[in-house]
């Protein structure tokens, strides 16, 4: 019982982080239709700014421990959404009449270009965080001795969730990326500027995902060039699991799958661990494929 | 097939079979590898650019093949080339197993779902699956083919192992294109709907067209195996099938020559700027940028059936000819 709520926790926390990417995914799904494959390595990206930033700034000596994360995520999230709008505007604005491979072949360069890009900046080894950052030690809940690094994480995905969810809902710009999203020549005649809300979607989507590297980076303490591509394809599959398009449906399959995953890696086998989540897409888009709470993807035969 | 294209593959044929005469050993396994990958890359082609189904996972039957052959040989004693067909048929019937289900998907999910498949394959292969595959050191000691009594095994004698292979594919391949099969697969390609509508069987002749490409690269998994005497999990990985869908995408999806000259490209160039060999990725990453907005349809694009002045001509003088049959007809009763 103890090793379930202990595997419980900690794909939570997983799952966390999974959702904050998938949310990108979603985002840029339901708006523009399109699967955006160089997303998982801007979340790498993340982790790589996070860690350069972090021993450069030293933010966190100066002002103490959580202000200085959260400026420390403030910044990346800057940077690594700077990034997804211009990725958008390089590798994805000219192919917006085009058939859809032609976007889909260009995202795969970009991300094949991205990670890359990376190895060559930063070399190909493991990149550790220094020690120490986030309060160590457990914290006792109910009789199980959960570390405070993973209630730290998982409550900053729950916060970021939250925020993303009542901007949508709540303000103009939300409420104009839901209404590209139902039908953009229809906000366009509405006087909404689609060209605009795509540039904030990926300017949100990125940085969310970029957040969930420096995450990654703080909670396993390294980060590796191709981490993006297992990262983000769980991500792909969380946001099909709840219904891709749908901004709920990607929390609610991120948290779903960490927690399938680290009881399906605690119980069934560890060497198989990344192969659940790829059995779970598979499964989901033959049996369901519009997710838990989501939209058609599948053509009928 | 127009006389430009057989003139240039038969200046490709003679230069190659020449090559052993002015190219060192290194080289001439460089061509080995072009020639392997034409196979692999012509083998998605059929999935990728004549049916237009978007397989990234195109490592998965490829490894099967070599896996299979590895196995037969390895264990028991069956001549590698003997294997071949059978590594071509297994992989044939895995991918008729898991494309049946995945099939009805739209475009960049089947994508996905192929890249979890070639991952799923992979990971599988690691963990000693049936207690066949070795793990993650995978088989060694494969032996080498024996074709008429001579045993192949200088880079040279797999140079005309592996491009005769090509050279049969690329005859057989462009018949398939021509033929009812490939002319259904190009209709199913450009317009799913209207397709169906005019009686193709969709869904048959996509499982066909999977079924066929993954049995083509089920053998040039053999040769592989054949050739390194030596697999593991790692040759099949998810970069394999990015580098084989860039193969095709870069050459010309749907085109056999274009494709060739993808995999000659893709395969041959990184070795000739070696110096920069740790860019190479990162080079065909932005080249697939680039081509997707200024060049979509690839280097050399599929030439569409269509037709010319001179064979607007021809038929009118076939009815002119065939004129007075009817008339007469009409008077004799």
């Amino acid at each position: 019982m103890e090793q379930f709520f202990q595997q419980l926790t900690n794909g939570l926390a997983v799952g966390g982080i999974y959702a904050l990417i998938a949310l990108g995914y979603t985002m840029v799904y339901g708006v523009m239709k399109l699967i955006n494959f160089a997303h998982g390595d801007l979340f790498t990206w993340g982790g790589y700014l996070g860690l350069t930033l972090l021993t450069s700034f030293l933010l966190q000596d100066r002002l103490g421990v959580l202000a200085g994360v959260g400026v420390l995520a403030l910044m990346v999230m800057g940077l690594v959404g700077l990034m997804g709008v211009l990725l958008e505007r390089a590798a994805y604005r000219p192919l917006r009449e085009a058939p859809r491979l032609s976007a889909v072949v260009s995202a795969l360069g970009a991300s094949i270009f991205l990670q890359n890009a990376l190895m060559l900046l930063y070399g190909a080894q493991f990149q550790v965080y220094p020690d120490g950052i986030l309060p160590q030690g457990s914290v006792d809940v109910f009789g199980l001795r959960i570390p405070v690094v993973r209630i730290l994480v998982l409550l900053a995905s729950l916060v970021m969730m939250a925020v993303l969810y009542l901007f949508v809902q709540k303000t103009k710009i939300g409420t104009a990326i839901r209404a590209a999203a139902i039908d953009q020549g229809a906000a366009r005649l509405m006087g909404i500027d689609v060209n605009r809300v795509v540039s904030i979607v990926f300017l949100i989507g990125p940085a969310l995902g970029g957040s969930a590297g420096l995450l990654v980076g703080l909670y396993y303490g390294q980060v590796n060039f191709t981490m993006g591509w297992v990262y983000g394809m769980k991500a792909f599959t969380a946001a099909i699991l709840g219904g891709i398009g749908n901004i709920p449906g990607a929390m609610v399959g991120g948290l779903l799958l960490g927690v399938v995953e680290a009881l399906g890696a605690a119980y069934l086998s560890i060497a198989w661990k990344d192969a659940i989540a790829f059995c779970v897409l598979i499964l989901i888009l033959i049996v369901r494929p519009t997710g838990l709470l989501g939209e058609r993807v599948a053509e009928k035969v | 097939m127009d006389r430009k294209l057989l003139a240039a593959y038969g200046a490709a044929a003679l230069l190659l079979a020449l090559a052993p005469r002015f190219l060192d050993a290194y080289w001439v396994d460089v061509l080995d590898n072009v020639g392997l990958y034409a196979l692999l890359a012509l083998s998605l082609n059929l999935i990728l650019g004549d049916a237009g189904l978007f397989n990234m996972g195109q490592a998965a039957f490829y490894a099967v093949g070599a896996y299979t052959a590895a196995i037969l040989s390895t264990r028991l004693g069956l001549p590698v080339l003997y294997a071949l067909p059978l590594a071509g048929l297994a992989a044939a019937a895995f991918a008729a197993v898991v494309a049946r289900p995945v099939l009805h998907l739209r475009g960049d999910y089947l994508l996905i779902v192929t890249v979890g498949l070639g991952e799923i394959v992979r990971i599988a292969l690691v963990n000693d699956v049936f207690g066949l595959t070795g793990g993650a050191n995978g088989i060694f000691g494969i032996p080498r083919p024996i074709l008429f009594g001579h045993k192949v095994k200088r880079p040279e004698d797999f140079l005309y192992l592996i491009w005769g292979f090509v050279a049969v594919t690329v005859f057989l391949f462009h018949r398939l294109e021509q033929s009812r099969f490939g002319r259904a697969l190009n209709y199913l390609r450009e317009d799913p709907v209207a397709a169906e509508g005019s009686g193709v069987d969709t869904v048959r002749y996509k499982l066909m067209a999977f079924v066929l490409g993954a049995a083509w690269a089920g053998m040039a998994g053999s040769i592989y195996a054949a050739k390194m005497t030596i697999i593991s999990p790692e040759s099949f990985g998810f970069w394999e099938s990015v580098i084989l869908f860039l193969i095709v995408i870069l050459g010309g999806s749907g085109s056999i020559p274009g494709v060739l000259l993808g995999a000659a490209l893709v395969v041959g160039l990184p070795e000739l700027f070696r110096g920069f060999a740790t860019a190479r990725m990162l080079v065909f990453g932005l080249v697939m940028m680039v081509m997707m907005v200024v060049r979509r349809q690839g280097l050399l694009p599929l030439r569409r059936v269509r037709f010319k002045a001179a064979d607007v001509a021809r038929a009118e003088r076939e009815r002119a000819a065939a004129r007075p049959a009817p008339a007469r007809a009409e008077v004799s009763p």
